[in-house]
């Protein structure tokens, strides 16, 4: 890696941290365990590596370690996205006052 | 630049700036869904553009990992109840940093001699970091599961062998950072981070996993960050920042939430000895009948749940939210306090009343709820204990001293739902159990409470 390319790799990791922390630190408790699994969801994102040792031009052995890093990172892609939504559509609100307010009226 | 190289760093633009956008919108419940379709749309676009712009010569490995791949993520995502999240979420961090160290092996293997000293850093960092990780996470999905003991695992001679494993680790990874002709040092470092995987989660209890989890997240995350160096790609540097950040924020606040540091959690073996620094707890615990509790909840004019573990085990959710709704029906005003490290994971206790169907706005932190709780008429506190021992708050000798908890004992009556009269996972006694005001009430959550139920119905 070239020493301006690498610069700029850290300039982007330095600034993902810091926009990660303000990001994630307005996160509620409530929803913890959605982001946990949100966050893994999108880590998964390592499968675009994963791709290309599996396919491009690499001996058999990177091939085999590629289709078995492409395989657990889509698990995660994939299962970390529905389980995600899974989750989320359950956190509802409700309004019982407007509930026993209509079953008052006459 | 070629066009298609063009379009493939577009979309991993893309791809960064909407994983972003879903994390902003998890701020808040209603927004977080939409947000989420946002990260997928980025995923989608990330992998396409991948696959057009990278030079794929050889197919079916990629088709064939990723129909395998969908398939057992698609089962798992639909199947896996709510209850069993702490252990799903546990085995995924398992996955991507598996994923992180296969891509650096192989990485190693076909561009190894010519690396330069940065590159091979960070590959060093990607391989250990996943390695560890893997095994970790498997190990800690095994004890949520309830494959492996969750009782700590320790011996004589645990911290120096873990020690001795660290410094070989370490000494490896320098060995082939220097000389990257030494395939050996580099071998021997992936199998002696395996091995340090696994010896940093057994000595650590059930109950501290909350912590555990965070912190593997973190690792898996920060994984993925240094496979981004390797490859000198943005986008996985981003995401893995983003998902290392979220566990490291999580973590501190768990150990915030227990008041303990990093290091007591990782190495102090938290509840593997019985403390026999016994509480001033004394006395009696006073059992009451289930008719009496019916009586006493039914007239309540404020009624606050507070589920643990507890209830999780027993899969009693479904069963609080009828008893909840029962009451407000007769006009008694229902909340749920839940407080951070309750259950195996953070949030755990929100998702399971979630999935109940409880609305969110009636579930309430622990620096909301506590204020209220003089007020409040009855508390039912559904299989947590630790995280209501007033022996946090009132014995400086406490195992769990100035760990901040639910003031239940100032409500004007509180009802424990206990399996048994045994301790909790600290093995600390709970004076809240002996208190006054405090009467027990034995046996399965669920059953109690849908007798409890019943038994509300027929006043």
């Amino acid at each position: 890696m070239n020493p301006a390319v690498l610069i700029a790799s850290v300039y982007v990791f330095v600034l993902a941290a810091f926009l990660g922390y303000q990001v994630i630190s307005r996160v509620p408790p409530l929803l913890h365990t959605p982001l946990m699994s949100a966050t893994n969801a999108i880590s998964g994102i390592s499968l675009i590596g994963s791709l290309v040792m599996a396919g491009a031009h690499f001996p058999l052995v990177a091939h085999l370690l590629g289709f078995a890093a492409v395989t657990t990172a889509t698990i995660n892609v994939v299962g970390g996205f529905l389980i995600t939504d899974r989750m989320l559509k359950m956190f509802k609100k409700r309004e019982p006052a407007a509930k026993s307010a209509g079953a008052v009226k006459p | 630049m070629s066009p298609a190289t063009l379009l493939m760093e577009a979309t991993y633009l893309v791809a960064s700036v909407f994983f972003i956008l879903g994390l902003k919108a998890m701020s808040h419940p209603d927004s977080a869904r939409r947000g989420m379709f946002y990260a997928e749309a980025g995923m989608a676009a990330a992998i396409i553009g991948t696959l057009i712009g990278q030079h794929i010569v050889t197919w079916v490995w990629i088709v064939a990992g990723l129909l395998l791949g969908s398939a057992i993520g698609a089962w798992m995502g639909l199947t896996v109840p709510m209850t069993a999240m702490p252990q799903r979420t546990a085995l995924s961090h398992a996955f991507g940093a598996m994923a992180a160290a296969l891509v650096g092996i192989a990485e190693f293997g076909v561009h190894g001699a010519e690396m330069t000293a940065f590159t091979r850093g960070a590959l060093g960092f990607e391989v250990m970091l996943g390695a560890l990780t893997t095994t970790g996470s498997l190990i800690a999905a095994g004890k949520l599961q309830g494959v492996i003991r969750g009782t700590p695992v320790q011996f004589p001679g645990q911290q120096l062998l873990n020690l001795l494993i660290a410094l070989g680790m370490v000494g490896c990874f320098v060995t082939f950072w220097l000389n990257p002709a030494l395939i050996v040092a580099f071998y021997t470092m992936v199998g002696l981070a395996l091995a340090f995987g696994v010896m940093l989660v057994i000595p650590i209890g059930s109950a501290d996993m909350p912590v555990v989890m965070s912190l593997l997240n973190s690792y898996a995350g920060l994984a993925a960050t240094a496979t981004g160096f390797v490859l000198g790609n943005n986008v996985l540097i981003i995401a893995g920042t983003l998902d290392g950040f979220s566990g490291f924020i999580l973590s501190v606040l768990m150990c915030k939430a227990m008041n303990r540091s990093m290091a007591n959690v990782l190495f102090g073996g938290f509840g593997a000895t019985v403390a026999e620094a016994s509480s001033n707890a004394g006395g009696t615990m006073r059992e009451i009948p289930l008719d009496d509790a019916a009586v006493q909840l039914a007239y309540a004019s404020r009624v606050v749940f507070v589920p643990g573990y507890g209830l999780a085990t027993a899969q009693a959710q479904h069963a609080v939210r009828e008893l909840a709704e029962l009451l407000e029906s007769r006009g008694v005003g229902v909340k749920y306090a839940i407080h951070p490290v309750a259950g195996r994971m953070p949030g755990h206790m929100n998702v399971l009343l979630a999935e109940a169907n409880v609305s969110y706005s009636a579930l309430y932190e622990m620096e909301q709820i506590n204020p209220e709780f003089p007020s409040t008429d009855v508390v039912v506190v559904i299989g947590a204990n630790d995280v209501v021992n007033p022996d946090a708050r009132d014995n400086p000798k406490s195992l769990i001293a100035g760990m901040p908890i639910l003031e239940v004992d100032l409500a004007k009556s509180v009802i424990v739902l206990k399996r048994g009269q045994g301790r909790g996972f600290s093995g600390l006694e709970n004076p809240l159990f002996f208190k006054e005001g405090t009467r027990m009430l034995y046996g399965d959550a669920k059953s109690t409470l849908t007798n409890l139920v019943q038994a509300v119905q027929h006043l």
